[in-house]
């Protein structure tokens, strides 16, 4: 049923090619993006982790701001990790420009330095469906404050670890490094496809 | 050995989020700032790059505390340092400085000679050096959570990375050829568990994320080991022994990221001034090679 879905993934650094696998895994077909052309005719968007930082500067380099911006404003987009740091709006580093596709403040690095990375079992409620996910939480970024659109979907330790607001889902785990595919068909059937469904068609 | 290990799946993560980020050797908190300006995904902190290493002798050692503590401030991108191997005091004092990744690393000179750390036994991930897929495997089976090649440090000179990566390339393909039987013996060959090997047989790659090190000067140099299959590169002396390290940190950034571009490379190689002087590894005599360590 995703056959016909064009998902990208932001491939300026990080574990990008997790996610391609993820999605060839289910299906849809993923692509690369690493300039502002590779974003032309997709569904949707994935902003990996990896360093903020680093994918900050290259968005820049590649001058990709400009229309990464405009495409997650009315696309659909996910960003784990350091995707939910360059969606947020509102970051405790002045040197990353955040994309802004989320009412949601954003500590980088917030539970603390890789020695206090850690893995834990979530018990999600996705819908009306409990499920369980694994998830990694590694040098991972911390909500601390929610503007009033931002649905907060889970908690984990009293902080808000999956949001989302109109077409944005943001995450501050991986599941994808378990190869776990739950999330990412949340994405897709919650956010890609009732997005695709609002964009003009040209009939098929 | 348990690779099922929560902790063991949480330092592999990390080695996977340093995937397609340029890893840059810096000595001060200017040079980890400049770094990260240019891209870096991390940065090494180390007392003296390998050339320098190289030319002056004595015995190298893990860097000063304080070295390693300003340029944890310096920077807000993950910070790695050098353990010598076999050293796992230096290793434990690393951890308790909460640096993000060490790597036990044949730039220093070694603590022991018949015994790597056993790297289960710590919470912050292990990246080691390899010339060939025995060693990769032997040091995946004490813990590591990154792989790089060793290449020859501090020559200027790619060619060691190349033949090593090329090398655990080959045999990597050898592997997935093979049958049972044969898998049981290229393990014992190896010196390398049997349970690995069948792994990286089935997946065709390391289980881990395999970056390359060891002569990478130039924004060609960082494309070239990309294309023989490395997932991302460390960069020791070439940077900062460069005669403008700026420009050189972010062209080698941008030569990693669009390395299948041959116009994209030929435009951040141009104007960088001069690349390290550098020395060709194969005029280094044998004992004075690092990468046999």
């Amino acid at each position: 049923m995703y056959e016909r879905l064009k998902i990208g993934v932001l491939a300026l650094q990080g574990d990008f090619e997790r996610h391609l696998y993820q999605l060839t895994a289910l299906g849809a077909s993923g692509r690369e993006v690493r300039l502002s052309k590779d974003l032309s005719g997709l569904d949707g968007l994935i902003i990996p982790g990896g360093e903020s930082t680093t994918m900050n500067n290259l968005i820049d380099r590649f001058s990709l701001r400009q229309e990464l911006s405009a495409f997650v404003k009315h696309k659909a987009v996910w960003g784990t990790c350091a995707g939910m740091i360059m969606l947020a709006t509102r970051i405790n580093d002045s040197t990353i420009e955040p994309l802004g596709a989320i009412d949601i403040t954003v500590t980088r690095n917030g539970y603390g330095r890789q020695v206090f990375s850690f893995f834990t079992d979530l018990n999600l409620t996705l819908g009306d469906k409990n499920v369980i996910v694994p998830a990694s939480f590694i040098r991972a970024p911390l909500v601390n404050k929610t503007g009033d659109a931002v649905a907060v979907l889970a908690k984990y330790d009293n902080h808000p670890i999956l949001l989302s607001q109109g077409n944005c889902l943001v995450s501050s785990f991986h599941t994808e490094l378990h190869s776990d595919k739950t999330l990412l068909k949340y994405f897709i059937d919650k956010f890609v496809l009732p997005a695709q469904a609002l964009q003009p068609t040209n009939g098929i | 050995m348990d690779f099922t290990d929560k902790t063991y799946k949480i330092k592999v993560g990390l080695a996977e989020m340093l995937k397609g980020g340029v890893i840059m050797d810096v000595i001060n908190p200017d040079q980890a700032k400049l770094a990260e300006q240019s891209g870096a995904a991390a940065v090494m902190a180390l007392e003296r790059v390998p050339s320098d290493i190289r030319a002056d002798g004595g015995v190298a050692r893990m860097a000063a505390p304080e070295i390693i503590e300003e340029i944890k401030k310096a920077v807000t991108i993950p910070v790695m340092a050098k353990c010598r191997i076999g050293h796992f005091a230096e290793a434990e004092i690393l951890q308790a400085l909460e640096v993000d990744f060490i790597d036990e690393s044949e730039v220093l000179t070694p603590a022991d000679y018949k015994y790597h750390v056993d790297k289960w036994k710590f919470k912050v991930p292990f990246v080691c050096g390899c010339r060939n897929l025995g060693e990769a495997l032997r040091r995946i089976a004490e813990g590591a959570a990154m792989i790089r090649t060793k290449g020859e440090a501090g020559t200027g000179d790619v060619s060691e990375a190349v033949r090593h990566l090329r090398e655990i390339n080959r045999a990597i393909k050898t592997l997935t050829t093979m049958s049972d039987e044969e898998l049981n013996g290229a393990a014992k060959e190896m010196s390398a568990p049997l349970s690995i090997v069948k792994v990286v047989a089935k997946l065709g790659k390391l289980p881990v994320p395999n970056f390359a090190a060891g002569g990478i000067a130039t924004p060609a140099d960082a494309a070239l080991v990309m294309k023989l299959g490395a997932e991302s590169v460390f960069v020791g002396s070439g940077i900062f022994k460069a005669s403008n390290p700026e420009k050189r940190g972010r062209a080698i950034v941008t030569a990693v990221t669009q390395f299948s571009d041959p116009k994209a490379l030929a435009d951040c190689s141009r104007g960088l001034g001069e690349a390290m002087k550098g020395q060709p590894a194969a005029e280094i005599p044998d004992d004075k090679l690092l990468q046999i360590r």
